[in-house]
């Protein structure tokens, strides 16, 4: 415990949610990174949103420019960003216009007062000026900074020119914050020696308007503001605060190692899965060969060249790039090469809302391909858990010899959380088994190699060039079972249908376990990035007296084995998700189900509050009807 | 391409030995088969090994070519094996790798790829079968065939422009750019072994008759008896000179190049043929001699130029950040960011 924890003037609380919101040129983003991370090492639990604009470079001061960063913070277990902040700050007009509307009534305003001049309101849209006028802050405390000022007032001294001193004012924001919170000064001042090396200026300019910032908290008699939250018990171990993409790049590089196989990354960039490239070119170290490719097709397709040399093929996009590449991984389904396709999903059809977070790519996944042509699907459910799910990916893909798509989306990809770090010594390893010997016995009595030979999983036999003697021909045209040969036979034909479907059918996938009330006659299914709000909306559920059953899917092809008997004897099965019903038409298709949907297509996540009112309501519901 | 330096020496083979157990089926008299026998004929002689070649190839009548060869190989899908012969190259810089495809598959639905191929310079071995139609599909025009053909998809007259292939692969920044016909083998070995031997991407347009639906579209320049006044073979570090009495040469003029009486213009003021020249121009000029295959048309090589090969840069980029780093350990990853103890 820290002296301030200690000091009983300041109050503790068990959580908060900080929203900060401004233009996209006033560094929202890394602003709300770094008080992420000074409350990760504080020993907080914690789950950000960082809500981007579409676009890259929407002009200064526009609605359309506004980029918000929001985290919350607590001394418990907590899985969402939360819902409506308390407090927000506003670094410009825009970003008020923009999200006041989130602010929890009563909540904490923070502006930088000087913005609030006539052409950034009126480019805000508004016609007068909300600090003076009219009820829109009604109900809300108030603090209003002139920050901009203060930052050049703070800098004048350091030889730094006045353009550029104003750039600084993010940190005296993310002071005036860290103040509020009790977060302690050096971690961050250490982190900006390091982020901005050999720019001295920049360094004492940010520095100097941390710490105006955080004076301002204590001299201009905020004190009643000022607040702590104490760390969470977290179980012990090494925690690292990890996005899902970061997640996700790591549990690739983890599938290669456990596989002794090179990563082969074939891309294209595409908003929001370019970081797992940019994360994977990193690490070369590795072994890793990331080829940003002429375009998405040709990027699958030199992922599953590498696969059939015998390495790690991985292609990573999102949904209109899972469009480009499905004739390829048709292609692969028909050849049985391993391949992991990552789609990190985000709001469609078409560009749709590329910034923006939605699920709505899982019957793509499931059926998005000419022909019958099942593949295995994974999803992941938090940030953390992309590292697993990416390692799962991988593993079936490696060992069933079979494209595999694994799914995240937006928020999953940007948001992030505390992460136990796991023992990389207890990952189990990925069995590789290559052919290196004639398999077969040919009419003539000679030894020969039949590279579609199968074992009790239905998996195919596979050399890779450069093994001597074994030298074969495959491809797309249907081709018999066993010799690989191109038959145009129609039994051939369908029972090759039949081997595809079934070779899906006989991997291994983990029983799904229900928490919450096991037996309730109420049964949410969930899927991917929705279990954050799923868990906190029914932890508050339960709490008002309702019995409820959860269970959350990552295998969404095949389905866990117990699925069925989870499902059956249900009286209501309620599925969230962020489609319009995706999950529920599976499930309903699969097990004769009356499954529901509760939809929601905003190109934004759940909250636990709105999902906790739909479940409420419909639970309300059906015990007065 | 360069030869893997095997610690065996690598066994002899015969042609038998690169024959597949498939039977041939395309259409009887169809060009492809003399560039197939002259590939399997040459083979043998390139020192090379059957498990490590690997022919790729995307759809099309020539895209059933690597089910004839007793080697490693994919039949892909339609315009993308220079993609997937690429990420093969790169996992596995030690394979003898060859992408056949015809004029529909590499300069239509695949054009992308073939030329970005070509640009990055990755070792492959691209062979473009062209006989301006396609004939997988019964017969309609391709990026090839000319303006004004009659087609099932154009019955009254084609109304665009055919690609110049070579101009292509030279506007692609191609390293290697050679031409070859289905009806001289000798020829065709001579291009194929240069093209093997060369380290980067090698492009080989090889003019092939599709006898069903585009009968006799090279015979002008390739019949036997006009050959000799009509193909130009392009002699590296020799004056370009062709004709059956040798009477006619090639001249550089202020925009290009073009044919001349070498009686008229004298043997020494003629081009002399250097493929390894770094601007592309004079290849260029000479891929536009010819409008088409009724004229005196250059065979051979175009350029040999040397550029850096993509797959061993990558490769070295690879292993040098591994050397300079050490290899990458799992656990200092996850350690990599700023980390807490709880
Ligand atoms: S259609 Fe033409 S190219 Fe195809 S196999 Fe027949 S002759 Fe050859």
């Amino acid at each position: 415990m820290t002296d301030l924890e200690e000091d009983s003037k300041i109050d503790a609380v068990d959580r908060v949610i900080i929203r900060f919101a401004g233009d996209s040129g006033d560094g929202m983003q890394l602003t709300g990174d770094r008080f992420t991370t000074a409350s990760a090492i504080h020993g907080n639990d914690l789950a950000t949103f960082p809500d981007y604009p579409a676009e890259i470079r929407a002009p200064a001061g526009s609605l359309a420019g506004v980029s918000a960063f929001q985290v919350q913070i607590s001394d418990h277990d907590i899985m969402t960003p939360g819902d409506a902040p308390e407090v927000m700050v506003a670094m410009n007009p825009a970003a008020l216009k923009s999200d006041l509307h989130l602010l929890t009534p009563g909540g904490t305003l923070i502006v930088n007062r000087d913005t609030f001049e006539e052409r950034n309101l009126a480019k805000a849209g508004y016609d007068y000026n909300p600090l003076e006028e009219g009820e829109d802050l009604e109900g809300y405390r108030i603090i209003s900074v002139p920050m901009t000022s203060l930052t050049k007032e703070a800098c004048k001294d350091l030889g730094v020119k006045p353009r550029d001193a104003e750039r600084s004012k993010n940190f005296f924001a993310l002071g005036l914050v860290s103040w509020m919170y009790s977060r302690p000064t050096e971690p961050t001042f250490e982190w900006i020696d390091e982020r901005f090396a050999g720019k001295e200026q920049i360094i004492s300019a940010n520095k100097a308007a941390f710490s105006a910032g955080h004076v301002y908290g204590e001299s201009a008699e905020l004190g009643d503001q000022r607040v702590v939250v104490k760390a969470a018990p977290l179980a012990s171990g090494t925690y690292t605060n990890i996005n899902g993409n970061t997640a996700l790049s790591w549990g690739l590089i983890a599938a290669s190692q456990l596989s002794d196989l090179p990563i082969f990354l074939g891309t294209y960039p595409i908003t929001p899965a370019s970081d797992i490239l940019h994360e994977l070119a990193k690490h070369k170290a590795f072994g890793v060969t990331t080829f940003q490719a002429e375009d998405e097709i040709a990027a699958v397709g030199a992922a599953l060249g590498a696969s059939y040399g015998g390495h790690l093929g991985i292609t990573t996009t999102s949904g209109p790039g899972v469009a480009l590449k499905s004739e390829t991984m048709g292609l692969a389904i028909s050849l049985e090469l391993p391949l992991v396709v990552v789609n990190i999903q985000r709001g469609g059809p078409s560009t749709g809302l590329p910034t923006k977070t939605e699920a709505a790519d899982l019957l793509m996944a499931m059926y998005g391909r000419h022909g019958e042509s099942p593949l295995p699907i994974v999803a992941a459910q938090t940030p953390s858990e992309c590292f697993f799910a990416a390692i799962e990916a991988c593993r079936i893909a490696i060992t069933h010899r079979t494209p595999v798509m694994l799914l995240s989306d937006g928020y999953l990809a940007n948001g992030s959380e505390p992460w136990l770090l796991p023992d990389v010594d207890a990952l189990e390893p990925i069995n590789v088994e290559y052919a290196t010997e004639f398999n077969h016995i040919g009419e003539d009595g000679e030894a020969d190699y039949w590279p579609y030979l199968r074992d009790e999983k239905l998996v195919r036999s596979m050399a890779i060039p450069g093994t001597p003697d074994l030298m074969h021909r495959i491809g797309g045209i249907e081709k018999e079972d066993g010799s690989g040969n191109i038959s145009y036979d129609p039994a051939n034909h369908s029972r090759m249908v039949e081997i595809r479907a079934e070779r899906i059918k006989r991997i291994d996938v983990p029983d799904v376990e229900v928490v919450g009330d096991p037996d309730a006659e109420v049964l949410i299914v969930g899927w991917g990035s929705t279990w954050g709000s799923i868990t906190s909306a029914l932890g508050r559920v339960r709490s008002s007296g309702h019995k409820v059953a959860h269970v959350h899917l990552t295998h969404l092809n095949p389905f866990p084995k117990n699925l069925e008997e989870v499902l059956k004897g249900r009286s209501h099965i309620l599925v969230p998700e962020m489609n319009t019903g995706q999950l529920s038409l599976m499930l309903r298709a699969e097990y004769l189900v009356d499954a529901k949907p509760i939809s929601k297509v905003a190109g934004q996540p759940f909250t636990a509050g709105e999902l906790e009112q739909t479940i409420l309501t419909y639970v309300e519901e059906k015990s007065t009807s | 391409m360069t030869d893997v330096m095997d610690s065996e020496a690598v066994p002899e083979t015969s042609r038998a030995d690169w024959q597949s157990d498939q039977e041939v089926r395309w259409c009887p008299g169809c060009g492809d088969y003399s560039i197939l026998t002259a590939l399997q004929l040459l083979l043998p002689d390139l020192g090379v090994r059957r498990e490590k070649t690997v022919f790729i190839s995307g759809i099309g009548c020539a895209a059933r070519f690597p089910y004839y060869m007793n080697t490693y190989g994919m039949h892909s899908i339609h315009g993308r094996a220079p993609a997937i012969a690429t990420g093969l190259a790169l996992a596995r810089p030690d394979l003898d790798i060859w992408v056949v495809g015809g004029d529909g598959d590499m300069l239509s639905i695949g054009g992308n790829h073939l030329i970005h191929a070509l640009r990055r310079n990755t070792n492959i071995n691209i062979l473009l079968f062209n006989n301006q139609i396609y004939g997988l599909t019964k017969g309609q025009f391709s990026p090839t065939s000319e303006a004004g053909k009659i087609t099932k998809s154009s019955p009254v007259g084609l109304i665009s422009e055919p690609f110049n292939p070579i101009s292509v692969a030279l506007g692609a920044e191609a390293s290697f750019v050679a031409r070859s016909h289905d009806m001289d083998r000798k020829h065709l070995q001579e291009v194929f072994s240069r093209a093997h031997a060369h380290p980067g991407a090698s492009f080989v347009e090889v003019y092939q008759n599709c006898n069903v639906f585009n009968d006799g579209a090279f015979a002008e320049i390739t019949k036997k008896d006009s050959r000799d006044d009509m193909l130009i073979n392009l002699i590296h570090g020799e004056p370009i000179q062709f004709g059956s009495e040798r009477q006619f040469g090639v001249v550089q003029t202020a925009d290009g190049v073009e044919i001349a009486n070498v009686n008229e213009v004298g043997i020494e003021s003629l081009l002399v043929h250097d493929e390894t020249r770094s601007n592309p121009s004079t290849a260029f000029a000479l891929s536009r001699l010819a409008k088409g295959p009724t004229e005196p048309t250059p065979v051979g090589v175009f350029r040999a130029a040397v550029r850096e090969e993509y797959a061993s840069a990558m490769s070295g980029q690879v292993m040098g950040v591994a050397e300079e780093r050490g290899k990458g350990q799992l656990k200092d990853l996850l350690h990599s960011l700023p980390t807490w103890e709880v």
